[in-house]
């Protein structure tokens, strides 16, 4: 029970926070999709972290070894990481609609035009 | 590493410089996850989060610009809500078992036991992360397709809206 062994989750969280500060500080539309992709990202090495033992090998059968590392949230993030590039395709393509109908991505002009309607 | 490329990131006013950093971004997490021991994890980050995303990414920019706004330079309120946040988890993770320990609950659950001493001779598979992904859960797979076809469906109405026929094409989804 050192410190050392809640260093990767501390770096988690850090990067985690990184990624939500982006989201609600920022007001490029892009720049909010990219803060999001930072977060799912420390979110698929807190699922990974769990699964790892130390000493241990990737998850493929083999005599030479004995001890390997747990398949199943890799298997879980696998699904992630593609469910997230669909995610941010579909958020992508909404900037790009909204850039045509409003003329800017920034989020505090959209607001005023909203506002002066 | 990985945190200051994070960092840099939120600093870059250029997005093509964020495009391309979110590409290395990528690149060092897969890097990471290798290390975790997660190699399918790894090869799927760098081909789907390096390769596709920054071709999505891209695509989007050549439409709508790569400028930012100028902003102020830090802002207060996000930055004490996010600490605070972070500070909370933090506390909250001294209740998770320690990183890398053989007996964690997560390793001595019957499923992960189940998939690692049967998997072999009821799929005939090496890899317990395919065996798992193809057999075991094949209908989360199947969701998952459905998932992304159904994103497609979406990315694919946005853009068949748009007025002038310009090049929508980069952003067919998977």
């Amino acid at each position: 029970m050192s410190a050392l062994s809640f260093l990767n989750y501390w770096f988690v969280i850090i990067l985690m926070m990184v990624g939500f500060y982006v989201l609600i500080a920022q007001g490029n539309l892009v720049k909010k999709i990219v803060g999001l992709n930072i977060f799912q990202t420390s979110v698929f090495i807190l699922y990974i972290s769990a699964g790892k033992i130390t000493g241990g090998t990737a998850p493929i059968l083999d005599t030479q070894w004995s001890v390997y590392s747990n398949p199943l949230p890799h298997v879980l993030i696998l699904t992630a990481i593609v469910v997230g590039v669909a995610t941010s395709a579909l958020g992508l393509s909404l900037v790009v609609r909204i850039k045509e109908a409003y003329g800017t991505i920034e989020e505090d002009e959209i607001a005023q035009m909203d506002e002066s309607l | 590493m990985l945190a200051v490329t994070a960092l840099i990131v939120v600093r870059t006013q250029n997005l093509f410089a964020v495009a391309m950093l979110t590409g290395i971004y990528s690149l060092l997490s897969a890097t990471f996850f290798t290390l975790l021991d997660a190699v399918d994890v790894a090869f799927t980050e760098a081909a789907v989060g390096a390769g596709v995303s920054t071709v999505l990414m891209l695509g989007t920019l050549s439409l709508v610009g790569h400028r930012q706004k100028k902003q102020r330079t830090v802002q207060i309120v996000p930055l004490l809500i996010v600490t605070v946040t972070g500070l909370i988890l933090m506390y909250g993770t001294l209740d998770i078992p320690p990183f890398g320990e053989a007996d964690n609950p997560i390793h001595l659950h019957e499923t992960t036991v189940h998939y690692l001493e049967e998997s072999s001779h009821e799929t005939g598979m090496p890899n317990v992360v395919t065996s798992v992904l193809a057999s075991y859960r094949g209908y989360d797979t199947m969701g998952e397709t459905t998932v992304i076809f159904t994103a497609m469906v979406g990315v694919l109405l946005l853009m068949s809206g748009r007025k002038k026929d310009g090049t929508g094409g980069a952003d067919d989804g998977e």
